[in-house]
């Protein structure tokens, strides 16, 4: 099936080098390619699409009162990592995760950080998800950031680079799990003979995590442990579902929950039953309206006060959002430096600030060779493409940033690595080159755990960059080898 | 402070902690799930089977058609929004209404439509096979095709909607947990089968009354042999009592019969069993005045005779068991799955309260 026009077109290209060999551990991949036919390759991706609609593997499209379901595309090709790649890329994660938790307890109790200068304090104090309201609260087990998922790129050298850190709700990796499932069902016998790391494991780590972060004030040895899911049209819910039955655990909605005498309770056909721990997918601003946001109808009035009095347990906990502000993105190197006193192993991609006087200059003389994103925005919304931008929206951009400079940070456009994708008839019926990225889940609790693989989101329009499900994006399965080929 | 907050609380706090701790949302929605595939499986029956009987009689004129269809209009719908969307009864507007109308809630599609909402409200409880099975059933509702098969073949479209029904509750046995889910997704389904039967039944009575020279005669009798089709007893009924089809012993098979699972006291007997699984009362114990009224009438049925029953009228006695289970489904509401609303602002104020004293 693989055709011998395949170009990598000056890109980091997955699975071939710039001469066109096959990397060492896509050999397997490669020999499988050569034996597939189109007609069959279709087949199975048929197949694969059918079952995901039927068992509901779907997100809602937004604005569309047809409450239109649709699936994530998913390509049929398995990125592929070798065992000392991953190792490296673990490593990185964990050293990662760990510092940020460490600057979240400091920002939240002695601030060393801002009175060693090492990020200057206003940066901090003014970030829009800083809760100032749980200064030298001590959270469960110290533990601030339980799931986290970063967005990682490759250069045009492969290095591997951090684009993004999701330290709120990190969604997708109910993705990550069905892929997994979808593939092994496609290709048994190459799933098979590659000797891929499993991604099973991923509930049951995350049950322990939630678990073991119970309030220590608990009587019982079983704390009662649910999801509380922003409901059934949020574009997520499938994930929801999907985890909360993986694990076992009641899937809750705000109205599910009541909180008496500073104890949260959820109502039952028999009453109303103690709750211990709650996995939140739903952000700080929405779970109690009356700390947060007081038009908020997807939360639980009170459940604050009884986090506060330690009765119940947030995964993540609240105020996380400031660390994973675009702004303080730029200090992480800097943090993991000043807490670990070791040298970033996954770096940052290379950012401007546009508060920074220097720095904004350069910005805005060079808006149309920069991307500029939002420091509180997620799902590739808030950004600012600029090669690819037309003159009206720079000049919009323009406009914000010097209105806002606290709000926007630059990076140069990235030209991520590419992988060989299968492109719908409509563009050839073949496979191509598409800019792929990679999001790993980490999970922490009693240690701390980075599920081998992850998920591999790939731009399907042809030349884009952006990965997002609601912006075109698709996903592959990401395999991570027992060993280097 | 407490003092406040505990006057709040409606409900006894469980002890439970196992897991068949049941949030009440998800009881309401296994509980209309079930409800609705089961309604919508009566009414693919019920067009399906008097589409068929039309065929016998031809030349009807607007007023015998409307004759025919308004009473299975009244058992399976509301005539009022009918009448909004379409100028005569006849097969087609009928069957389309109760088929694919959205306007009207109890529709096929409808139906069907909001037992796949509920089941994904729940989809962390049942079973991936019931909701797969529900929702295949609701994408081909989606698509162009079904309006298709309907128009090619009504009968191959309805024997589609009772084979997903069928499949669905087949596989809710076979795979659904024995919890108290189950005895949920059990309420929901005798009582709409209860339900259904007593409208199935009462359709004769609305076109019933024909002359008297008609009495036993071929339409008479094709009339009845239809009742008993839309209630799936045709072959039950034949098997049972090897003779013609009389009148009275269709009522009597439809209301009596122990052993045939649509009747009226097959579908009481399991609901009494249910309700008291649920509560976790002794036999013959009821929880409430719903309950003990809904026992009456189960002990009622042990001794009452169709006779009786025709002297003092089929029609009210069918009207009583519906309003019976009628409360009984507000009772399953209110003791089950009902919690007042919090009442915001005095949440608000409390809470600040509570706030402000730490």
């Amino acid at each position: 099936m693989l055709t011998e026009d395949y170009k990598t077109e000056n890109f980091f290209d997955e699975m071939f080098t710039e001469e066109g060999g096959v990397r060492p551990h896509y050999q397997k991949v490669a020999e499988k390619l050569k034996a597939l036919d189109p007609d069959e390759h279709r087949r199975k991706q048929t197949a694969v699409d059918l079952a995901f609609m039927r068992s509901g593997v779907t997100f809602t499209v937004y604005n569309d009162d047809q409450g239109t379901e649709r699936i994530f595309p998913f390509d049929l090709m398995p990125r592929v990592i070798p065992d000392t790649e991953w190792q490296r890329i673990e490593k990185g994660l964990i050293q990662r995760i760990t510092a940020l938790n460490l600057f979240l307890h400091d920002i939240y109790h002695d601030q060393k950080i801002l009175k060693d200068r090492v990020i200057p304090p206003h940066y901090i104090l003014g970030a829009k998800h800083f809760r100032r309201e749980f200064m030298g609260f001590n959270v469960p087990k110290d533990i601030y950031i339980h799931i986290c998922g970063t967005d990682l790129i490759r250069d045009r050298q492969g290095n591997y680079l951090v684009l993004e850190d999701n330290l709120r709700c990190p969604s997708g990796a109910s993705y990550m799990l069905e892929n997994r499932a979808a593939l092994k069902r496609a290709f048994p016998d190459l799933y098979r003979s590659a000797r891929v790391h499993p991604v099973d494991s991923y509930s049951a780590e995350l049950r322990k995590v939630l678990q073991y972060v119970a309030p220590p004030s608990l009587p019982s040895s079983q704390p009662n442990v649910v999801l509380l899911t922003p409901g059934v049209f949020n574009s997520a819910y499938f994930e929801h579902a999907f985890l909360a039955r993986q694990m076992g655990i009641p899937i809750v909605e705000g109205r599910d929950l009541v909180v008496r005498d500073a104890r949260v309770y959820m109502r039952t056909t028999s009453g109303l039953v103690p709750v211990d721990v709650i996995y939140r997918r739903i952000d700080d601003d929405f779970l109690d309206p009356t700390v947060f946001r007081p038009d908020s109808l997807l939360g639980v009035p009170g459940l604050v006060n009884a986090y506060r009095s330690g009765n119940v347990s947030l995964a993540n906990s609240i105020g996380t959002g400031v660390a994973d502000d675009k702004v303080v993105y730029y200090f992480v190197p800097k943090i993991i430096k000043y807490y670990l006193a070791e040298e970033p192993i996954l770096p940052n991609v290379d950012t401007f600030l546009a508060s920074e006087n220097e720095d904004r200059l350069f910005i805005l003389d060079n808006l149309e060779k920069l991307v500029v994103k939002s420091a509180n925005e997620a799902g590739g919304y808030g950004m600012l493409m600029g090669p690819w931008a037309s003159q009206e929206e720079i000049s919009t951009f323009r406009d914000q940033i010097r209105a806002n400079p606290r709000n926007f940070i630059a990076q140069h456009p990235i030209s991520l690595s590419r992988h060989p994708t299968w492109c719908s008839s409509d563009e050839g019926g073949r496979l191509e080159g598409r800019h792929v990225d990679l999001r790993p889940y980490i999970l922490y609790g009693e240690n701390i755990s980075v599920t081998p693989g992850g998920l591999t989101r790939v731009a399907l329009r042809k030349g884009s960059l952006v990965v997002n499900s609601s912006q075109g994006g698709g996903s592959k399965d990401t395999w991570v080898l027992n060993g280097d080929s | 402070m407490s003092e406040l907050t505990i006057s709040t609380i409606q409900k006894p706090i469980s002890n439970r902690r196992d897991n068949l701790v049941m949030l009440s949302r998800v009881a309401n929605s296994l509980y209309w799930m079930s409800r609705y595939i089961e309604r919508s499986e009566n009414i693919a029956r019920l067009l399906d089977v008097n589409l068929q009987l039309m065929l016998d009689f031809s030349d009807l004129n607007d007023q015998q058609l409307k004759d025919h269809w308004l009473p299975i209009l009244c058992s399976a719908g509301d005539e009022e929004t009918f009448f909004k969307l379409y100028d005569k009864a006849d097969s087609e507007t009928v069957t389309e209404f109760l088929t694919f109308r959205e306007e009207n809630p109890n529709s096929i599609i409808s139906c069907l439509f909001s037992a796949r909402e509920n089941a994904r409200q729940v989809r962390d409880q049942i079973s991936l096979e019931m909701f797969e099975t529900l929702n295949e059933c609701y994408l081909f509702l989606k698509s162009k095709n079904a309006r298709e098969v309907w128009q090619t073949g009504a009968h191959e479209f309805y024997e589609q909607i009772k084979k997903y029904s069928h499949l669905f509750q087949g596989l809710t046995g076979s795979t659904f947990t024995r919890n108290e889910g189950y005895e949920f997704i059990n309420l929901g389904k005798f009582l709409e089968r209860a339900d259904k039967t007593t409208r199935i039944l009462d359709i004769k009575y609305h076109i019933l009354l024909p002359s008297v020279a008609d009495v036993g005669g071929a339409v008479d009798t094709a009339q009845w042999q239809a009742i008993l089709r839309s209630a799936s007893a045709l072959e039950a009924y034949r098997r049972f009592h090897v003779e013609d089809i009389l009148p009275k012993k269709v009522a009597e098979f439809l209301i009596f019969s122990n052993t045939f699972p649509r009747s009226i006291m097959s579908c009481m007997r399991h609901l009494d069993e249910d309700l008291h699984r649920l509560s976790g009362k002794e036999r013959r114990e009821y929880r409430s005045n719903e309950e003990r009224s809904f026992g009456k009438l189960l002990s009622d049925l042990n001794f009452l005779t169709i006779d009786e029953i025709l002297n003092s009228g089929l029609h009210q006695f069918l009207e009583k068991v519906q309003a019976t289970l009628d409360q009984l489904d507000d009772h399953i509401y209110q003791e089950y799955m009902y919690h007042p609303p919090v009442d915001l602002e005095s949440e608000i104020f409390l809470q600040q309260q509570q706030m402000q004293q730490q």
